[in-house]
């Protein structure tokens, strides 16, 4: 059963009304609605949702990390129900997946923004409520650069420890170890151009 | 000095079988290949299926999966190897003593495979360690792995002990260890081992295109 955001929304502001909270609509098919919650405030607004009993949200089973160069895109995919400014420049969004196991409700969407791309990079972890993101935490701070204060072991986790960059971010630039294809097209026959003589 | 295959052929109806050393050393060697256990993605269950009872690799010599390089002589790389992985894959390849034999079992440890573009995959073992047979195919049947196997024991039986050709194993002036890679900073360092490979290099065909 898909969460009723709206109410959740109501409850969440009564209880945290220090929080910033935005109801993101999500235009696309699946129509699967998002809550855009301000970084200081997603400890507290995921202690809530696990803590109230009539919410219940028992479990974290997915956390993931998106690269948004381009913040108008972001605005365009999750798009904000009452108005906000737009981000002045691009930044790493965190997307959370809550469910409740024993009221059979799910997804929750919450989604936290760090404030740039390159410094503050910053968002609070979610360990101390729900244990499942530790190694998931690890693994969005491996390869989008997201750090998340708080998390009990901040490693890398698919990457070697010596490794320097982020290999999800959109700007990433791959090691160039082209090898030969025999019929090279687009990007490919570029590449094959570089390396080749054509 | 090689048996005259009639005169062979006589006396084997004899019940008298003649060979050279070189013959008999191959034959227990082909007939005697231990593995390495280790297995790196979804090609491992195949190679395990392949020791299990329906296609028993056992029947071909090669069923002691040794747990240590130093009791085998075939490494099967099955699977995708990672840049990370590359460092204690050579180790391992180090460690095993010669003569030792390589199968590049899968598209992964052939060139990468379906991941060749990923940012953490290798494209291709055999730019660090020399593969003796590859096995295409995503993954290979175990059927295909038993031909690899097949196909290495004809190999081997092909092997030169003494002269200009002989096999590595037998050159004490053969290579050694292997470099072992150092994961870098952007990327494993050096991208290749150019002793064992090297980008193959042409002039494309410019009518062709
Ligand atoms: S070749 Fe295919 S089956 Fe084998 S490891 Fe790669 S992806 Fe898996």
């Amino acid at each position: 059963m898909t969460p009723d955001l709206p109410a959740i929304l109501a409850r969440l502001r009564v209880a945290l009304p220090a929080a910033t909270l935005t109801h993101l609509r999500n235009p696309g098919p699946s129509g699967q609605d998002s809550l855009l919650v301000a970084p200081d405030h997603l400890g507290a607004v995921c202690q809530f949702l696990h803590d109230t009993a009539e919410l219940d949200f028992d479990l974290l089973s997915n956390v993931t990390g998106i690269d948004w160069p381009e913040p108008a895109q972001a605005d365009a995919v999750a798009v904000p129900v009452e108005g906000t400014t737009p981000a002045a420049c691009g930044f790493l969004e965190v997307v959370y997946h809550l469910y409740s196991t024993a009221l059979r409700v799910g997804p929750l969407v919450l989604r936290a923004r760090t404030v740039d791309r390159v410094n503050q990079v910053h968002i609070p972890s979610v360990v101390a409520v729900y244990r499942s993101a530790e190694l998931q935490e690890r693994e969005i701070f491996d390869l989008y650069g997201v750090e998340f204060i708080g998390h009990p072991d901040l490693r890398r986790i698919l990457m070697w420890d010596e490794f320097l960059d982020h290999p999800m971010r959109k700007d990433y630039v791959a090691p160039d170890d082209y090898q030969y294809e025999p019929t090279p097209h687009d990007a490919v026959l570029e590449k094959a151009q570089q390396h080749y003589t054509v | 000095m090689a048996i005259d295959s009639k005169l062979a052929d006589d006396l084997k109806s004899q019940g008298v079988h003649v060979t050279s050393f070189e013959g008999l050393i191959n034959w227990g060697r082909s007939s005697s290949l231990w593995p390495l256990q280790f297995g790196l993605a979804c090609c491992a269950i195949e190679m395990i299926s392949a020791t299990m009872a329906k296609y028993d690799m056992a029947r071909f010599g090669a069923e002691v999966f040794r747990p240590s390089p130093r009791q085998a002589d075939l490494m099967i790389v099955a699977g995708t190897v990672t840049k990370k992985m590359i460092p204690q894959v050579v180790r391992l390849y180090n460690q095993m003593a010669e003569p030792k034999y390589v199968i590049a079992m899968g598209a992964c440890a052939i060139s990468g495979g379906p991941f060749k573009d990923g940012y953490n995959v290798l494209k291709g073992v055999d730019r660090f360690i020399p593969v003796d047979v590859s096995i295409p195919g995503c993954p290979p049947r175990p059927e295909a792995l038993l031909h690899g196997l097949i196909t290495l024991r004809e190999k081997i039986a092909q092997e030169k002990l003494i002269g200009q050709h002989r096999a590595r194993h037998a050159d004490p002036e053969g290579p050694g260890d292997l470099p072992v890679p150092v994961c870098g900073a952007h990327d494993i360092e050096p991208a290749f081992n150019p002793d064992v490979w090297n980008p193959p290099s042409f002039t494309r065909d410019a009518s062709a295109s």
